[in-house]
């Protein structure tokens, strides 16, 4: 089951990631971007762990408030509105809450991905981090379906977000600053993708590193 | 990396806290969130301007900051587009009772955070508007990419409209004067050299010595192809060529409307240029390259334009709005009336531009 120890134990995973990852990130970036996603991310998380202490105790939603609100009052760029926004609408849909059901974490993902929808308005295919989020989103719909405990609904997600995550290597970028190289965005993955990859697997290591 | 900077993550910090110094006469600089504002903001019964994106493009946008052009700027970190609690701060600060127009450059991130400071400021009960800059060529379409992105037409808007809101245009005329600068204005870049993100520490692209990278941006993103490099004069006609045979450009943009209280889709057409134009020319170096070159590019494009049939009436040519110390430049032209002659014209006292004051 996940609690709200389990949430700011995600988010302190997803900070220490975001620090080891800061430089892969950056020149994926730097390939069709402009060589600042590692360093809008690490800054941002590492002010979210800040700002989350003194609400660790609180509800879910409390902590993912916290953290949308230091995603975007400090990340920039077209991450911190998106990862932002994620946070702050997955927050909204799970009022009150101190443990998360199954169901309550498939809202999670899902009124994140919608509020990342709504403010960057891609599709699916547009290369961009909802080319990961979107089948890591269905691959927990499916593995709960299935009948999956957490730990491997869990897995079966990580699964499906590297392939997604790969998945935007050909592609053309249709969204963001990418889409300006047109047919030159192609062979190279996308950061927001991979970023998107790398947080879904820390709530593994966080859930896994719990039980 | 070879830079004049003490530590790469106290750049932009240290940079602003000099800036400040050296122009207390006519700026101040707020920490946290960070804004550079005019040091005799708010000014009442004005509209406010502001604009702002990554740091890197100096003099744009905190030099244009005073009298003339803009109440404030809100710089994020190098490249890196500002946050909403930035402009939002900014706002409340020079809001002199008649609004604010927020100056936004198309990239995702610009509109994204710019969009949700807007809607932040109006739940305050401040009036404001965004206008989006997108004038570079070098984006063919908008239906398969983010549209074109602003580039030097940003200048050429802040100046005009800053003079504008001197005068006393209300908010939604002076939205509507922004919205035709941009639409008449079209520019395109080329790069000699890579630029260093200092907190990277190393170039964001390779360029061989005998290769350029045509229509790029100005974050030292790739551009739109690589070339050959080849002398001023080719490089100057190819750039001046792509701005005026540049056909109607269609997009659609999201635009607060005030009336119905939501932001709504606007489609917008930039008519090409046409024979017999007067335009204001304008030849930005993107911080590399040195001042001796720039004129050397102005000879072709006025020869360019006199051939077209396009009358130059007004000239900007220096640094303006740069990518740290990437060598190359960017040509801007944007077809000029009387009004926007005469606005260009008007006293105008920052530190980045300066004149009949
Ligand atoms: N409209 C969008 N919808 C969803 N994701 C997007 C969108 N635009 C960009 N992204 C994602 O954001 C990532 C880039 O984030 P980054 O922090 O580098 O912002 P940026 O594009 O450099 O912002 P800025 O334009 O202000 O510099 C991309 O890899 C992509 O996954
Ligand atoms: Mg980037």
């Amino acid at each position: 089951m996940i609690n709200n120890r389990t949430i700011v134990a995600w988010l302190k995973l997803a900070a220490r990631s975001m620090e080891e990852n800061k430089g892969y990130l950056t020149d994926l970036d730097a390939a069709i971007g402009d060589a600042d996603h590692g360093i809008n991310m690490e800054r941002g998380f590492k002010k979210a762990l800040t700002l989350i202490s003194p609400v660790e105790d609180r509800d879910i939603d409390a902590i993912l408030k916290t953290t949308g609100m230091a995603l975007i009052g400090s990340v920039g760029g077209a991450a911190g509105p998106l990862y932002g926004t994620f946070f702050l609408d997955a927050a909204k849909a799970l009022s009150h809450l101190n443990e998360l059901s199954n169901t309550d974490l498939v809202l999670l993902f899902e009124s994140g991905l919608k509020g990342i929808q709504r403010v960057g308005k891609a599709k699916p295919g547009d290369k961009t981090m909802i080319d990961t989020l979107q089948p890591a989103l269905e691959a927990l719909r499916s593995a709960f379906a299935y009948g999956t405990d957490l730990i491997e609904a869990l897995r079966w997600m990580v699964q499906a977000a590297k392939e997604g995550m790969e998945s935007t290597i050909p592609m053309v970028a249709k969204k963001g600053r990418a889409s300006y190289l047109g047919e030159r965005s192609a062979g190279h993955q996308d950061p927001g993708a991979t970023s998107t990859y790398l947080l879904i697997q820390c709530l593994l290591d966080a859930v896994e590193s719990q039980s | 990396m070879k830079k004049l900077i003490n530590h790469p993550e106290d750049v932009v910090r240290e940079s602003l806290e000099g800036f400040s110094l050296a122009y207390a006469d006519l700026v101040k600089v707020h920490f946290d969130p960070t804004f550079v504002y005019r040091a005799d903001a708010p000014v009442s019964g004005k509209v406010a301007l502001i604009s702002g994106g990554g740091s890197g493009h100096e003099p744009m946008h905190t030099g244009y900051v005073g009298r003339g052009m803009l109440s404030a700027a809100c710089p994020g970190a190098i490249f890196t587009s500002p946050t909403p609690d930035q402009m939002l701060e900014a706002a409340r600060t020079v809001d002199g009772g008649q609004g604010v127009l927020f100056i936004v450059k198309n990239y995702s991130g610009d509109v994204m955070n710019f969009s949700m400071a807007a809607d932040l400021a109006r739940s305050e009960g401040l009036r404001a508007l965004n206008i989006l800059i997108d004038d570079d060529v070098a984006v063919k379409n908008s239906l398969y990419t983010q549209g074109r992105r602003g580039v030097g037409a940003t200048v050429l808007a802040e100046k005009i409209c800053g003079a504008a809101a001197e005068r006393g245009y209300d908010l939604p005329r002076l939205a509507d004067l922004c919205r035709r600068v941009n639409l008449n204005a079209r520019s395109m870049g080329v790069a000699l050299t890579s630029c260093t993100v200092p907190a990277v520490g190393h170039p964001t692209f390779d360029l061989a010595e005998d290769q350029i990278e045509l229509g790029i941006g100005i974050h030292g993103e790739p551009g739109q192809r690589r070339a050959q490099l080849k002398p001023a004069d080719e490089i100057a006609e190819f750039l001046t060529l792509s701005i005026i045979e540049d056909g109607p450009y269609q997009r659609t943009v999201s635009e607060w409307n005030e009336e119905k209280e939501e932001w709504q889709d606007l489609a917008l057409e930039s008519p090409p240029l046409k024979y017999g134009d007067s335009v204001l020319a304008f030849v930005n170096s993107m911080g590399g390259t040195p001042a001796i070159e720039l004129p050397i590019l102005y000879r072709k494009l006025a020869q360019v334009c006199e051939k077209k049939g396009l009358r130059i009436a007004r000239t900007l040519m220096g640094p303006y709005i740069t990518s740290l110390e990437m060598a190359g430049c960017s040509i801007t032209l944007l077809k000029l009336d009387e009004e926007l002659a005469s606005l260009w014209d008007d006293p105008v006292k920052t530190p980045g531009l300066r004149w009949g004051i």
